[in-house]
């Protein structure tokens, strides 16, 4: 049971990085593709009918982890209490920059929320990234089953680490220039013209970058954690895990320059969820590995109740079949490039 | 106190007062929507969609405040209350992930097609967009009052092995006994707020003399839902809202009414202040034996007072509990005196000239905020010394990994950045207010296309 809800959260976590990573890759490319008035509000346009509701999946995912695994829940958000906090600023100030910067028209002040809404994305998408860099890398966790870690200590990999060091700014730096491929596949599709063009271009200059930092992460992951592929030893249908993530990036580099911008963001969207899901699949059963082994979090120790957890899983269903339904539906209803004079933005 | 401790409760106690100036407005307001769509799509009128539109804007900038403001509060189980989700995330986390699973998605997509979709849908489909959001924002309520009432009385539980509380009864958790009530005078309280507002906001155009057609919608139709849900706030829900207070948490009962002897015939305090190093109240205006009234319906009824308990049991802010207690019922009762009065004059079609009640319901816009927000408090701070009502103490439920210097430098940036959100919401809504539900900017900046095209 405990093991059913560890892929669950994986996937709602992935499925949030995917959905949202596409409006915070928006979101850094903003301030650099759409370069006049008119084309930063199509951007917003783009994701403005769509990023609140693809924030849920964070607000769901969270639920759903929370519900699922509260030991790990208190551990984790109590020892990354800083980084967390951080997230939470720029997630405001983020939201703040696309609603306001639609209600004023003030070009001084449009300047300012553009800013704000563009170098808060930017730096999400590093936060997430060494978020993840963190779970992967394993937290100075004790006896009590808690931690906590300041910003960062010295950058090394010693007994107390801090959130950011060598290796989870790697991978926040992944993180942004994955995410940010991934939006400009997104607005290549929404929008035409200058701005769909720019948007190519950038994904374009992104995938070697990707490429180079998917292989450097690889081998820093195995290097400072061998543990990694015990679990593709044990079960070598994890090896497709890395094929989906090696083809979907020769899908983009292919697909791009075509024009082919759909099939990008969907290799893309494959790209990012496998990437997770292999993460997800080396920790199994550790949900957060303790630098000190005998200490991790796993799904035994940190899971709820199996009554709670097998109760849930009929309510989590239908929520998440009534999900997808709404979300297909409005996808399907604001399908198509942008066009300005309509609603909002 | 400890100072960790005091650093999360305020931490707590500010983020979550702060984000329920938005739900409660949302709530509210997503009613009176639907409602205005309703008799929209029946009256083929379109002075009730563009109201209804307009309305929809308000809502639109609310929500994103309540969206970036309730996230901090889901992501504090966490960091700043670790012990506590340790101790009940296997019971409360149903509510709190069921929040996330049926009310946000739900809420969050029919909302973009209420607001960015109304030329590619028909009317019926926009009204149903409306409907889905105004059932998103009660269940979410609802979710949150259930979580809040296992932390009133804990219900549908048994205590593992390693101490933590785990769901025993899926059904009895959800439909604790105290949800019920709690919801239904928390969701009443949203409904004032929204229907105060949306009066007061049509008060303001017709003594401004401008928009009228679009202004006695708002006051009629706010004046209306004032009105009843006045009313309902005292009786039924606030009545039975006290009925459970008094028979599962007598002290709190005893705390907040100030009375701390117990004694027959007990009389009901109007004003005065909690002199709790004498234990009195000072300069009290009282109503004789109207507390055994109302407690247990008889004039010479005994009612406990703090002395029935030990001290270590009272709630620790006496003087707050009883002053938000008696802000929520005294603003309970003027709210239903000018309702009343605002309905009469609106029966007898004398309302839209009487500028001194017109003023009167603009001026009255800011008091359901104090009120909800004073309810609240007298609801958590009744609840203390607990964190979970006889399980668990508040002082053991913090994250004990997170000094008070770390839980200070977040508090503070909340502080700052609340501030900035609370300058530049007043201006958006202002703005939006001025540009009225018709819309004056025609097209020049091209910033409100969907209006400026009708």
């Amino acid at each position: 049971m405990a093991s059913l809800w560890f892929w669950i959260v994986a996937a709602m976590v992935a499925t949030y990085v995917v959905l949202d990573g596409f409006d915070l890759g928006a979101g850094a490319i903003y301030l650099v593709a759409a370069k006049t008035n008119e084309e930063r509000r199509r951007v917003l346009r783009a994701i403005g009918p769509v990023w609140d509701g693809n924030e849920v999946w964070l607000l769901a995912a969270g639920g759903t982890l929370y519900f699922a695994f509260p030991q790990l829940y208190a551990s984790s958000f109590s020892g990354f209490y800083l980084p967390l906090t951080i997230v939470l600023w720029l997630l405001i100030l983020r939201g703040i920059g696309i609603e306001f910067r639609a209600h004023i028209e003030n070009p001084v002040w449009q300047d300012f929320f553009d800013a704000v809404f563009g170098i808060s994305s930017i730096l999400l998408a590093v936060f997430f990234g060494a978020a993840l860099g963190n779970v992967v890398r394993g937290v100075p966790l004790g006896a009590t089953g808690y931690f906590f870690e300041p910003l960062w200590t010295n950058f090394k990999l010693g007994p107390q680490t801090g959130i950011l060091d060598w290796y989870t700014v790697l991978i926040g730096v992944m993180a942004l220039v994955t995410l940010t491929a991934h939006g400009s596949y997104y607005v290549a599709v929404k929008t035409d013209e200058d701005l769909g063009r720019r948007a190519r271009g950038l994904a374009l200059l992104c995938w070697p970058v990707q490429f180079f930092l998917t292989f450097t992460a690889l081998v820093a992951t195995y290097f400072i954690r061998p543990e990694i592929m015990v679990n593709y030893g044990k079960h070598p249908v994890g090896i497709l895990i890395p094929i989906v993530v090696v083809g979907s990036l020769a899908v983009m580099l292919w697909a791009n320059p075509k024009g082919k911008e759909k099939l990008a963001f969907v290799a893309s969207s494959l790209y990012i969820a496998f990437m997770l899901v292999g993460a997800a699949f080396a920790l199994y059963p550790v949900v957060l590995p303790a630098r000190d082994h005998q200490y991790d979090l796993t799904i035994y120790n940190t899971a709820a109740g199996n009554h709670g957890l097998s109760v849930g899983l009929g309510w989590w269903t239908l929520g998440a079949v009534l999900a997808v339904g709404y979300f297909t539906f409005v996808y399907r209803m604001f399908r198509g490039k942008v066009q300005l004079g309509e609603g909002h933005y | 106190m400890d100072s960790a401790l005091f650093v999360h409760r305020l931490h707590f106690a500010f983020t979550a007062t702060f984000h329920y100036l938005f739900p409660q407005l949302t709530m509210g307001l997503a009613l009176l929507i639907v409602v205005l769509k309703t008799i929209g799509l029946r009256r083929n009128d379109p002075v009730y969609n563009e109201a209804a539109r307009f309305w929809g804007k308000i809502f639109g900038i609310n929500f994103v405040l309540g969206v970036v403001t309730g996230i901090p509060m889901e992501f504090q189980f966490g960091t700043n209350w670790s012990h506590f989700s340790r101790f009940a995330g296997g019971v409360i986390g149903q509510t709190l992930a069921m929040e996330g699973m049926f009310a946000f998605f739900l809420e969050s997509a029919f909302l973009g097609l209420f607001l960015y979709g109304e030329k590619r849908l028909s009317p019926k489909a926009h009204w149903l967009s409306a409907v889905a959001v105004f059932v998103g924002s009660w269940l979410s309520g609802y979710f949150i009052i259930a979580t809040d009432a296992f932390m009133q009385h804990p219900v549908g539980y048994f205590t593992a092995a390693d101490g933590s509380l785990q769901l025993a009864s899926f059904w009895d958790f959800v439909l604790n006994p105290w949800a019920g009530w709690q919801y239904a005078h928390n969701m009443s309280g949203a409904a004032i707020t929204g229907a105060f507002i949306m009066t007061a906001v049509g008060a303001f155009y017709l003594l401004s003399g401008k928009l009228t057609a679009h202004a006695r919608i708002f006051v009629k139709a706010g004046v209306i839902a004032g009105c009843l849900f006045s009313v309902l706030q005292i009786f039924p829900t606030g009545d039975r809202q006290g009925k459970m207070v008094t028979d599962l948490q007598p002290v709190t009962l005893a705390a907040m009414e100030g009375l701390f002897q117990g004694q027959p015939g007990a009389p009901l305090v109007i004003v005065g202040q909690p002199n709790d190093q004498q234990g009195k109240i000072d300069n009290p205006i009282e109503v004789p034996k109207m507390l055994s009234m109302l407690t247990y319906q008889r004039w010479n009824a005994h009612v406990r007072g703090l002395d029935a308990f030990p001290k270590q049991d009272w709630p620790d802010n006496i003087a707050l509990l009883f002053y938000s207690y008696h802000i929520m019922v005294g603003l309970g009762t003027f709210f239903v005196a000018i309702m009343v009065v605002a309905l009469l004059l609106l029966w007898r079609g004398r309302l839209f000239d009487a500028r001194w009640m017109l003023w009167i319901l603009m001026l009255a816009a800011p008091f359901p905020y104090i009120a909800n927000t004073a309810g609240w408090m007298t609801a958590e701070l009744g609840r203390q010394p607990w964190l979970v009502y006889g399980l668990m103490r508040t002082e053991s439920g913090y994250s004990t990994a997170v000094s008070a210097g770390n839980g200070m430098f977040t508090l503070l940036g909340f502080m700052g950045i609340y501030m900035v959100l609370g300058i530049l919401f007043l201006f958006l809504i202002r703005r939006e207010i001025e540009h009225g539900p018709v819309g004056g900017h025609e097209s020049v900046s091209n910033l409100h296309p969907a209006t400026a095209a009708r």
